[in-house]
């Protein structure tokens, strides 16, 4: 008994030397060159999901340029919006320095591994609570996708003057009707088709779109008959708030031009690929890595834009019209230099009057109340301020000229 | 008799029901196959990655095992695993095929997050968690009664009618997120009020409850009336008659049982674990459970073995996704597909055996 106890004091002392050893060792080489970190992505569906698909190809992307190999970094995929989320980020807690969820469903969970792990930085894409729930380690994050969904509208109602268009660029109002499968009536949702329906406005007048929500963020099948219909219903053009390839495989099935999100779907579809928009999460995750491995503050809303690189539009396909190029990049110039908003007041009406202030749910509360005036007037122009007051869209008004169907 | 079995050209392979083998022999001859079957799994995720068959067992142990919160998780999964066989088993034995767990389940889950959603703070928890409890059990043996009924009365199909049900209560669950959550968002954050207390630690609830609920089955089906009736009727519905038992009586009441449990699964799954509800909420336990049902082939105990097996394949497996740097289900699916493939495979061996026809020598000799 006596030797025994000698025996694992002697082990003791030899563990707490090594740790003091390795202890120090960590902190001679996090000086120089920035400690090796750990980083792990949680994602709601795996790599069949253009959603999930568009952030692990960012994640591996910012890993490598950031000098992290597979040992360093971890992706899990298929969590689902509950308790298994929480689980999950707590497991990975345990190893990891920093972790991120890429789903809306997942804050909460997160927010639950957060207060429970202060030492770990919790990121988390289009949440809205981190503003508000003051946790120094949990961070939203999302992009001014609007701006892409803008430059995705342009495309589209340029294809829709090479197809139907006269001899001065008109096209007439049956055939300036465009289609749109959103997954839920939801803010992130509203503002994304509002902007590409503003894009394709301001080429084409008189266009019109029609709306059908699938009611669920990830659903092929769905997705692809909310196409198929709004096809029959004269659409002449789609675009998809959906995150599997149902909408572009039903367009190139009824060779309809197809503007995509997340990603190109050119592979699939190249009779009918046009453009496609998305946010480039690797400016984002560099961000973050950065942050962490020079122990600097992560912000708490981080808000991605066309200059940071996190706003794009992906690859023009072989479908899209001629002088599309130039013309988004003339357009793209435009908002660069804040001369051109894309919600701006004076190019839309709602209910045949124009905006001119707009309550808006920002802070997440359980009555979902208004809270926060976000038309602004900026240099003579007013409109409607998306994504300033926070990262996640908050433009939930249906304008004059999209029809949206509630099933 | 000698002339006409040689006139008859014997098959070259014979199914033969083996009459009886010892429990040791089963033992070997499964254990056999999941070391075969997990190897061969090893083997395949090896070819997809450029990693070895050494990790492959060391992230397949380290996900179902490797830490204490894990150790836990598996066997709350376990749990609920066994709690949703526990509820098809009785409609199995009967052989009444209890598609419908997982929409059973989930109207379970739904009914407790409705008395959360529209009682949470009005009333006190202590009132609440009892109100959650009836309206899951109620409702899930509802969802479990009305494909019973439409059996009993115009002998529907009742496969089809369960499996039909899972659907209207995805489509329910959908609908009702759409009227509460008032953004739009398709998401119901986890709601404060009507959450069960833990007991010991936040796992522990649904594992004692279900071995429990397991051990009342087991004595249900074995020593009461009504489990001696289902065997009969499971046998044969005409002998059930024949002795006079109530046929139709005993499919409505075995499957109001059989729901009610589901519906039990619903609710700590709402009320203990995730506080929320979502279409995937069941996890697909209903039609896994009967995996490990037919496993076990009918016998509750063996079922907690077959549902641990099961749970630490599936725990096991997203760790080697992470490893594997397996960014999508499809190939682990390929794999927990093949383990149970085999495992299913030796289960027939168990019951059968194949006699090869005997080589021509020995033919000629005789």
């Amino acid at each position: 008994m006596k030797n025994f106890k000698k025996i694992i004091a002697v082990v003791l002392a030899l563990v707490m030397i090594t740790a003091t050893f390795a202890a120090c060792g960590g902190n001679e080489s996090k000086e120089p060159a920035g400690d090796k970190i750990k980083v792990a992505l949680i994602c709601l569906h795996g790599d069949a999901s253009t959603y999930d698909k568009n952030f692990i190809d960012a994640f591996k992307e910012a890993c490598a340029n950031k000098g992290l190999t597979e040992d360093d970094y971890t992706i899990v995929t298929d969590i689902p919006e509950d308790t298994a989320c929480y689980d999950q980020a707590a497991d990975l807690a345990e190893t990891c320095d920093l972790i991120f969820a890429d789903s809306f469903g997942h804050e909460s969970y997160m927010i639950q591994a957060a207060k429970e792990f202060p030492e770990v930085e919790f990121c988390h894409a289009t949440g809205t609570m981190a503003h508000t729930e003051n946790l120094p380690n949990f961070h939203n994050a999302f992009a001014n996708i609007y701006e892409g969904r803008f430059l995705a509208g342009v495309a589209a109602g340029m294809k829709l003057v090479e197809l139907y268009g006269d001899a001065e660029g008109k096209v007439s109002d049956e055939n300036a009707k465009i289609g749109y499968v959103g997954a839920h009536p939801y803010a992130e949702v509203i503002s994304g088709y509002t902007s590409f329906y503003l894009g394709a406005k301001y080429v084409v007048e008189n266009v019109t779109m029609e709306v059908r929500y699938t009611n669920s963020w990830y659903d092929e099948a769905a997705e692809k008959t909310t196409a198929l219909a709004l096809i029959d219903n004269g659409c002449k053009l789609i675009s998809q708030h959906a995150d599997s390839m149902g909408a572009p495989t039903a367009c190139e099935e009824k060779n309809i031009p197809n503007v995509s999100y997340n990603g190109t779907t050119e592979a699939s579809c190249p009779n009918t690929y046009v453009i496609a928009s998305r946010i480039n999460w690797a400016p984002y995750f560099e961000y973050i890595i950065d942050c962490v491995m020079n122990d600097k503050a992560i912000d708490t809303d981080w808000t991605g834009t066309l200059e940071t690189g996190s706003v794009e539009i992906v690859s023009i396909g072989a479908a899209a019209a001629e002088g599309t190029k130039e013309k988004l990049e003339e357009v793209t110039a435009k908002i660069k230099d804040g001369s051109l908003k894309i919600f701006d007041c004076a190019t839309f009406t709602v209910e045949g009057k124009p905006l001119t202030s707009y309550m808006a749910d920002v802070d997440s509360d359980a009555a979902f109340a208004p809270d926060t005036e976000v038309v602004e007037t900026v240099n003579g122009i007013t409109f409607f301020n998306e994504s300033a007051k926070r990262s996640a869209p908050y433009f939930n008004i249906i304008i004059d000229g999209i029809t949206a169907v509630t099933e | 008799m000698k002339k006409s079995t040689n006139n008859l050209k014997e098959p070259f392979v014979r199914i033969v029901k083996r009459d009886n083998i010892s429990i040791s022999k089963i033992v070997i001859i499964y254990a056999v196959a999941i070391v075969f079957g997990l190897l061969l799994c090893g083997v395949i995720c090896t070819l997809f990655s450029d990693k070895g068959i050494g990790e492959f067992f060391e992230s397949l142990f380290n996900g179902a095992i490797g830490s204490e919160r894990k150790i836990w998780l598996l066997l709350q999964d376990t749990s609920l695993l066994l709690g949703t066989s526990i509820a098809l088993l009785p409609a199995f034995k009967m052989k009444f095929w209890n598609l419908g767990g997982n929409g059973q389940i989930l109207v379970g889950c739904l009914s407790a997050i409705a008395c959360m959603f529209y009682l949470g703070g009005k009333v006190a928890d202590s009132v609440l968690i009892p109100i959650m409890l009836v309206a899951s059990v109620l409702s899930g043996a509802v969802w479990a009664v009305i494909p019973a009924i439409f059996r009993a009365k115009f002998n529907t199909n009742e496969s089809l009618f369960t499996l039909m049900m899972n659907y209207i209560a995805q489509g329910l669950v959908s609908f009702c997120i759409t009227i509460w959550v008032k953004t739009g968002s398709g998401v119901l954050p986890p709601i404060a009020y009507g959450n069960v207390p833990e007991i010991g630690n936040k796992y522990l609830l649904p594992i004692i409850l279900f071995t429990l609920i397991t051990v009342l089955m087991y004595i249900y089906l074995k020593y009461s009336k009504h489990g001696y009736e289902i065997s009969v009727v499971g046998e044969s519905i005409n002998t059930a008659k024949y002795v006079g038992i109530k046929v139709n009586k005993v499919i409505i009441r075995t499957m109001v049982l059989s729901g009610a449990i589901a519906g039990l699964v619903g609710f700590v799954l709402a009320g203990s674990i995730n506080h929320t509800v979502s279409t995937a909420s069941a996890n697909n336990m209903g039609f896994t459970g009967i995996m490990a049902t037919w496993l076990a082939a009918f016998n509750p105990i063996i079922i907690a073995l077959t549902s641990f097996f099961i749970s630490f394949i599936s725990k096991g497996m997203m760790d080697v996704r992470k490893t594997f740097m397996f960014t999508n289900d499809a190939i682990s699916n390929i794999v927990v597909g093949v383990i149970y493939f085999i495992v299913i495979v030796c289960s027939f061996f168990i019951s059968y055996k194949l006699v090869f026809r005997k080589k021509e020598k020995e033919d000629n000799q005789k």
